[in-house]
């Protein structure tokens, strides 16, 4: 039987954040650990040794969640700031993220076919480098699973913002613009997450990535069930 | 606070305008996008809401970490096919962002030599980070 305080807010809240801190220690050491690989890893140990359910740690994780809400409006900020520099390479981010949202949808569309997978997961799959609300509905008008989208997002978008900026410099893309949109079109909140604490400018340009990426694949997504 | 209202209350009128309009975008990225069309048009001091937005932003990944946890949930859902899932996964994400990258990089070049002949001031300053072995990462 579990105690009673486990149920409570306050544990998935001061789990999360002491976790979070503990991360941010660990990254100062070891810089190539992702924060937020090692805080929801952390956690995810922690609530399978000690037999917690995910839903009395969801209680309190809700909480912190709810502050993605104020924290995406909040990348106007950044965005607003960075705008000046952004604007004359309009053409070139337009056409980088319609360029990488397309190929989003084929190759995860082909890749997960190659390697053999349900019509299920195939359609979940194409969506998945926009951010999960957006991933979650194409998918289910694309005839996809909307869980199995989110999963497929949330995990884009850790492994976007882990491996994402290196992949990036060892291809010849070293500059702010660049990175930024890409990582905003491939990995959107989670990638942008990264980088904003890393460099600003960066961060505003994949935030800006972020909100195209969606509003493109939408469109792409409702051309290819129109095709389809 | 005062900074912290205002975000809340773009954040709502995400949600009032996505229920009337139908707009296919999440609440919270109607609401940025208002935002920052309201700091462009000045109805909105940057001053009253920097505070707020760095605090909030500084700290992103930690409101990220409870949706990364609740992806455990549906484990069950991958089951056999692992395979698919991960290859999928990873081979699409590093075609976006090479795709991206490649073609941002190549185009915000030419269009910055067209415009007058010289490198946007963010590619100089990341490149003289990249050559520090900093790779571009200056905070």
């Amino acid at each position: 039987m579990l105690p009673g305080w486990v149920s409570e807010p306050v544990f998935g809240m001061a789990l999360t954040v002491i976790a979070y801190v503990a991360s941010l220690r660990v990254q100062r050491r070891y810089p190539w650990l992702h924060p937020l690989f090692v805080t929801s890893g952390g956690i995810i140990l922690l609530l399978v040794a000690l037999r917690i359910p995910y839903e009395a740690y969801a209680v309190g994780g809700k909480v912190l969640e709810f502050f993605l809400g104020p924290a995406t409006v909040a990348l106007g900020v950044p965005l607003y700031r960075q705008f000046r520099r952004m604007k004359r390479s309009m053409a070139a981010i337009l056409a980088g993220v319609t360029a990488g949202s397309a190929t989003g949808i084929v190759i995860a569309g082909l890749s997960a076919s190659l390697f053999g997978a349900s019509q299920e997961l195939v359609r979940s799959m194409m969506t998945k480098s926009v951010t999960t609300p957006i991933a979650l509905e194409l998918a289910r008008e694309l005839g996809g699973v909307p869980e199995l989208a989110a999963v497929l997002t949330v995990l884009t978008g850790l492994f976007g913002s882990m491996f994402g900026p290196a992949l990036l410099r060892r291809c010849g893309v070293r500059s702010d613009l660049p990175i930024g949109i890409a990582i905003g079109t491939a990995a959107h909140g989670i990638g942008t997450a990264r980088l904003l604490r890393e460099s600003e400018p960066q961060g505003a340009a994949s935030s800006l990535a972020m909100a195209l990426a969606g509003v493109i694949t939408s469109v792409l997504a409702a051309l290819l069930r129109n095709g389809l | 606070m005062a900074g912290f209202a205002i975000l809340m209350t773009f954040l709502f009128a995400g949600y009032v305008i996505r229920e009337w309009t139908g707009v296919p975008l999440p609440a919270n990225v109607i609401g940025m996008v208002l935002f920052t069309a309201a700091l462009a048009l000045r109805l909105v001091k940057l001053e009253t809401v920097e505070k707020a937005a760095d605090l909030l932003l500084r700290h992103l990944m930690l409101f990220f970490a409870p949706v990364v946890v609740g992806v455990v949930s549906f484990f069950p859902l991958i089951g056999r096919e692992a395979a698919a899932f991960v290859g999928g996964l990873v081979i699409s994400a590093v075609a976006v962002l090479l795709v991206t990258g490649w073609t941002t990089k190549a185009l915000a070049r030419e269009s910055a030599a067209a415009s007058g002949g010289y490198p946007p001031p963010e590619a100089k300053n990341a490149e003289s980070a990249a050559e520090n072995g900093r790779g571009g990462m200056t905070v």
